[in-house]
């Protein structure tokens, strides 16, 4: 019998991101794990280093909550759909009081998490030659190659206290299947000294075990598993529903505002118990705008000896 | 009644011919990628940043990892997949940039307006521009604006840097930087590396003098400058009613 490794999120969160860590949330702009986020506001967290390369609304809410004082990026935005007023007001006018921000490009944190996943003192990358990023980031440095006659640039290996991400369907014991964009999960899962997968459904064993190769996260880099529907909202979940693209115009309006972000927080983050409260709150109309349709793939033949 | 959003696409869709694979962002690149596709550029794979290589979305994509990019797409990559084997692996022939900021030598600025310790501005940071600015054969920029807050003598912040900047650290770079910038005004270009941006063309109507004054340097300019053909009726049509008929990004 493998070890049952499921918990409420809520545990998840007590157990895992203690005031001072080092936390990852990964999720590239699919299966965003903002209800982990908005459960860490919840609990209160606070002088948390949030490690994420798009930062993007739930690192706002984050920022807002008062649980950050670093930000470890390579993309500070709302997606397309405009900008992040919290973060702005931090990095612009050190308000309510100053944001330390490490900032990379995407492939230098991709660089990061392969490093620290493989427990490697850096990871070479043929990106910020010219670029004024190394003048403001001393994690950013230059090596001679020993092999060629050639320079090359490094960033230094990330390895947060605990990675959280979010996930169609894992096993109990926290082998975790995603489809669809796969982003830098995994890197962040097995960089990390903890891992947390959040997803939409806990199957059976039998189901993760017919298709083993969607299984992008195997049950021993994961120390806590939690089922948690509609928790990537308003990001999406392929298969299971849609992004909430009106959600994301309407945060740059709430965000510019302080008085409206504080307002929206005590609604939606402090004022519903759990993220099942959120969900419910939102309502069943709601749910219905986002659902998908079916567009199943073939299945295929593992075959097996006779 | 041609719209600027229109002419753009057009345009950019037109230096499409004979490219193989396009890396294209969301909104203008997304147009100008999708009407190459139909016209000029039929086999053109189209390579998003969020991991989709070969897309043939049912509806315009809303982001650069909307669901519609995913479901029926050739191939779906990790991201280390992506900017490792793809980018860094020299595949991509031609990257759609966006910035705050150009200058005569087409390196960008998309992090910051001011100093990047106290920003007067703070702009969304590189993303993966340094990566494709660095990694494709050739990159085109559309820019909706062009003056001189655009068009910058000295960038606040080098955000993305061409070869030049990379060879004088001494680091060979892959690609040949910016080749192209399609303004509302019109097209400048440059050939590689030591070749400062030239304007090659303007848009009917508007004046070589027009573009100079917009700009926030000399600008250098070609012996002759063309005129842009206007987008044809038969691309407008195109564009209008099957790239983006609900309007989407042509306002």
């Amino acid at each position: 019998m493998r070890p049952d490794k499921t918990m409420t999120l809520r545990e998840a969160v007590a157990s895992f991101v203690r005031d001072g860590e080092t936390v990852c949330l990964e999720g590239f702009t699919h299966l965003i794990p903002t209800a982990a986020g908005h459960e860490i506001i919840r609990a209160g967290r606070r002088d948390l280093t949030i490690v994420r390369m798009t930062a993007d609304i739930v690192v706002d809410q984050l920022l807002a909550g008062g649980c950050v004082t670093k930000l470890v990026s390579s993309f500070v935005g709302n997606s397309s759909a405009g900008s992040l007023g919290e973060l702005r007001r931090r990095i612009e006018h050190a308000d309510p009081e100053p944001l330390q921000f490490e900032e990379y490009s995407h492939h230098g944190m991709i660089c990061r998490y392969l490093a620290g996943a493989q427990r490697l003192p850096f990871y070479p990358l043929r990106s910020y030659a010219g670029s004024d990023l190394p003048s403001v980031n001393p994690g950013i440095r230059k090596v001679a190659s020993p092999y060629a006659d050639e320079q090359v640039h490094v960033v230094p290996p990330v390895n947060p206290d605990v990675t959280i991400v979010h996930a169609q369907r894992a096993d109990r014991a926290g082998n975790t299947q995603i489809w669809g964009l796969t982003g830098v999960q995994a890197e962040a899962v097995f960089a990390a000294e903890k891992a947390v997968v959040v997803v939409e459904e806990i199957v059976d064993d039998e189901v993760v075990r017919s298709d083993p190769n969607r299984t992008v996260i195997p049950a021993h880099a994961v120390d806590a598993v939690v089922e948690c529907p509609r928790g990537a909202h308003p990001s999406f979940a392929q298969g299971y529903y849609d992004r909430d693209g009106a959600f994301y115009r309407s945060w740059s309006h709430i965000s510019k505002d302080p008085d409206r972000l504080r307002a929206w927080m005590a609604e939606w983050i402090f004022g519903t118990e759990d993220h099942a409260d959120y969900v419910a709150k939102l309502g069943d109309e709601f749910w219905a705008g986002l659902a998908v349709g079916e567009a199943m793939s073939l299945p295929v033949n593992y075959g097996r000896r006779l | 009644m041609i719209t600027s959003s229109e002419r753009l696409s057009v345009v950019a869709s037109r230096e499409l011919a004979s490219r193989r694979t396009v890396f294209a962002g969301i909104g203008l690149p997304t147009l100008a990628a999708a009407l190459a596709h139909l016209t000029v550029a039929p086999e053109l794979e189209i390579v998003y940043e969020s991991g989709v290589c070969g897309a043939h979305p049912s509806h315009l994509p809303e982001t650069i990892a909307d669901a519609v990019l995913i479901t029926g797409a050739e191939a779906v990559l990790s991201m280390p997949a992506l900017f490792g084997y793809v980018l860094q692996g020299g595949h991509i022939d031609v990257g759609f940039l966006g910035a705050a900021q150009i200058d005569r030598w087409g390196n960008l600025n998309s992090s910051v307006i001011g100093d990047w310790h106290r920003p007067k501005v703070r702009l969304p940071g590189s993303g993966g521009a340094m990566e494709v600015m660095a990694n494709s054969r050739e990159v085109f920029v559309v820019m909706r604006r062009h003056d001189r807050r655009s068009f910058v003598d000295e960038l606040d912040f080098c955000t993305s840097p061409g070869p030049d900047r990379a060879l004088a650290e001494g680091i060979r770079p892959l690609g040949a930087g910016v080749t192209k910038v399609i303004t509302e005004l019109g097209v400048l270009a440059r050939g590689g590396v030591g070749e400062q941006l030239r304007l090659v063309a303007v848009h009917p109507g508007v004046t070589v003098d027009q573009v100079r004054e917009a700009t926030g340097w000399d600008l250098a300019v070609a012996d002759e400058v063309a005129t842009v053909e206007p987008p044809s009726e038969a691309e407008l049509r195109l564009l209008r009613e099957d790239v983006d008929p609900d309007r989407v990004y042509l306002r």
